[in-house]
């Protein structure tokens, strides 16, 4: 297929994804679950791709993500929560010491760097380790950032352990989708450039890497840096979808559901991680809710077994089956693509074509 | 042939804890020529590559490129106490030099691997691409937003042109590691010839080969040779093909150099028989 084309077919594909929502969102009540699953699921596709940058594309096995979620949320929520409604916010801390607020957009980019900023000083130390004890490292330090957020003494920053909130938030479905979607479409142009080949040069064969010319401290630094700004962005739509932010959100359990996104779609899988995690968000906050209901009954047959938190049980089960039946994840390290379709509608189509010919000797 | 001197190894002492693997070993390359170093297992021989390369910093010693200063160490810390090689004391008083592998390569010294180091999960086209990113000029931004058109298809185009001159075109949307053993060898080499090296180091390009590959190799090693101007200087057991090419022979035994010359002279040094024969009183 030609360039063109490819471009042409990719745009429609995302006007007409975002049409889609559109009429969604005028058709279906607001509350429905649906639209949860929706902006959940894409905040989750951008956090789980900047990751996958990190695992899957580089080959560093860190677990820190919660902790530059949760820095980018608070730098959101600190810095645009309107100068009259922080008297109430901050009621213990005398209104807090920011006393200005600024426009969305440029907060959630503020939340980024900030992620990027401590990514780039814990990198410093932290990158020095490999696999296991790298993943140790930055899971402590997701854990240290919490608890430090929690601290009284910063509560004229942070508001202590208490709740940040009334920070403008978004109601149409499209906003999450249009931020993530830039997003990670900067992260696609990155992976497909020359920084972006270096790093699986990483991945694949640190020792040859190095021996091509490609300064390692430098390269990985910048893939956590980078993906540590992405996971900020997306504490930032987070803290816009759930409205109220408190450090004791971002566990490390928050970082494990990430991972397993990115483990399910497949490591070193871009789309795999942004479809893995939609069905991820709807299977854990929707579809399998009905299992929680201990008076489900099917005509007159009351459904043995069911009550509440049992969905968790079917769902770690139907984890467990994905990952072994599909050992490489949902897509393996392969792209989710019009190309990959239509060759493969191709080969479909020629192949009933032999069979059919087959048939009529 | 110019007798410019490319490398200069000096007094360059590697020892690991209690081992010392190389020994105050002293080698010269000449711009242009092909030198080997050869000598029985357990030598030191890809340990002298790897200082030279920049993955270990030598215990002492000193390494220049073209008359500049690139490594220099003295024994620090620890290895004050446990060294055991020579000029101890040489050093001390100069400055530490011991620059990680990627700024030797960026120098001009390109090296492949005894046992093939390839990237894996690409293709053969982006093995060649991926060497490529060290002559970069674009930053981080301007490569995400592809505002580096002409470096991309400028890269792009050498490696094509590379691919052409090793004979690998028709293989280049395969992923590297489903290729034969040979086109494998011939890759890496082509991939370390992707970064414009002057110094060329092979670490057993041969291994592995039967006769009729290990010939066409040695054809291969002369032609980037001349169409590269490269010197060449190779780590290898092959005699047919170290005799063959060579312009000088270094011997390495039990870390230190026990010989140096041409193929004749090392082919009738009675040292060298006798580290790779035994001596008559060994037995």
């Amino acid at each position: 297929m030609k360039k063109q084309t490819k471009i042409i077919w990719n745009v429609g594909l995302i006007l007409g994804l975002l049409l889609v929502l559109f009429i969604l969102e005028q058709v279906f009540p607001s509350g429905s679950m649906l639209f949860t699953v929706l902006k959940k699921g894409a905040i989750y596709a951008l956090v789980a791709v900047s990751m996958n940058l990190l695992n899957g594309f580089t080959g560093l096995f860190s677990l820190g993500q919660a902790g530059f979620m949760l820095l980018g949320a608070y730098t959101y929520g600190i810095l645009t929560i309107p100068v009259e409604s922080r008297a109430s916010v901050y009621q213990y801390f005398d209104g807090g010491i920011v006393q200005f607020a600024i426009p969305v957009p440029l907060a959630l980019i503020a939340g980024g760097i900030v992620a990027a900023i401590f990514a780039y000083l814990i990198g410093l130390p932290v990158l020095r380790l490999k696999s296991d004890y790298l993943a140790i490292a930055t899971l402590g330090f997701a854990e240290i950032i919490r608890a430090v957020f929690q601290w009284d003494k910063l509560g004229p920053l942070t508001n202590g352990s208490n709740l940040l909130r009334n920070f403008p938030a978004f109601k149409s479905v499209l906003y999450p989708f249009i931020v993530a979607g830039i997003c990670i479409a900067i992260i696609v142009m990155l992976i497909n450039s020359t920084y972006g080949r270096a790093f699986k040069a990483i991945r694949d064969d640190e020792i040859a890497a190095e021996a091509m010319g490609i300064n390692l401290a430098h390269h990985k630094r910048l893939a956590f840096v980078i993906s540590s700004f992405f996971a900020g962005i997306s504490g930032g739509l987070l803290a816009m979808y759930q409205t109220t932010i408190q450090a004791s959100m971002f566990k490390s359990a928050m970082t494990y559901e990430i991972l397993l996104i990115v483990v399910i779609g497949g490591i070193g899988s871009v789309t795999g991680s942004c479809i893995s995690s939609f069905l991820f968000i709807a299977c854990s906050e929707w579809w399998l809710r009905f299992l929680d209901n201990d008076n489900l009954y099917i005509g007159s047959f009351h459904v043995p077994l069911l009550r509440a938190g049992f969905r968790k049980v079917v769902f770690a089960v139907i984890i467990m089956c994905v990952v072994l039946f599909y050992r490489k994840g949902i897509m393996g390290e392969k792209e989710f693509s019009i190309e990959g379709i239509a060759n493969f509608f191709r080969r479909k189509f020629k192949k009933e074509k032999v069979t059919e010919g087959g048939a009529s000797k | 042939m110019s007798t410019e001197n490319v490398l200069k190894v000096e007094n360059i002492t590697m020892q690991f804890g209690g081992v010392i693997a190389v020994d105050n070993m002293n080698l010269e390359i000449n711009k242009g020529e092909i030198v080997s170093l050869i000598g029985p297992n357990g030598a030191g021989k890809t340990t002298a590559f790897n200082v030279i390369t920049g993955v270990y910093a030598p215990s002492n010693g000193a390494i220049y490129y073209k008359g500049n200063k690139i490594v220099q160490n003295h024994p620090q810390g620890k290895m004050k106490k446990l060294y055991r090689g020579e000029n101890p004391a040489m050093y001390e008083s100069h400055r530490v030099l011991a620059p990680t592998p990627d700024k030797i390569t960026c120098l001009g010294i390109a090296r492949t691997f005894q046992n093939i180091r390839l990237f894996k999960s690409q293709t053969v086209f982006d093995n060649i691409l991926i060497a490529k990113h060290m002559l970069r000029t674009s930053n981080v931004f301007t490569a995400t937003f592809h505002l580096n058109g002409k470096e991309e298809a400028r890269m792009r185009e050498e490696s094509e042109r590379l691919l052409e001159i090793v004979g690998l075109t028709d293989v280049r949307n395969e992923l590297a590691t489903s290729l034969p053993y040979g086109k494998q060898r011939r890759l890496e080499i082509a991939r370390a010839l992707a970064t414009k090296p002057e110094l060329l180091l092979l670490d057993e390009p041969a291994a592995g080969m039967n006769p009729q590959e290990t010939l066409e190799l040695t054809e291969f090693i002369d032609e980037i040779r001349k169409k590269f101007d490269l010197t060449v200087f190779m780590i290898e057991h092959h005699m047919d093909l170290v005799m063959e090419i060579s312009d000088r022979i270094y011997v390495l035994d039990f870390g230190k150099p026990i010989a140096e010359g041409t193929p004749e002279e090392i082919r009738n040094n009675p040292k060298v028989i006798e580290a790779y024969l035994g001596g008559a009183d060994d037995e």
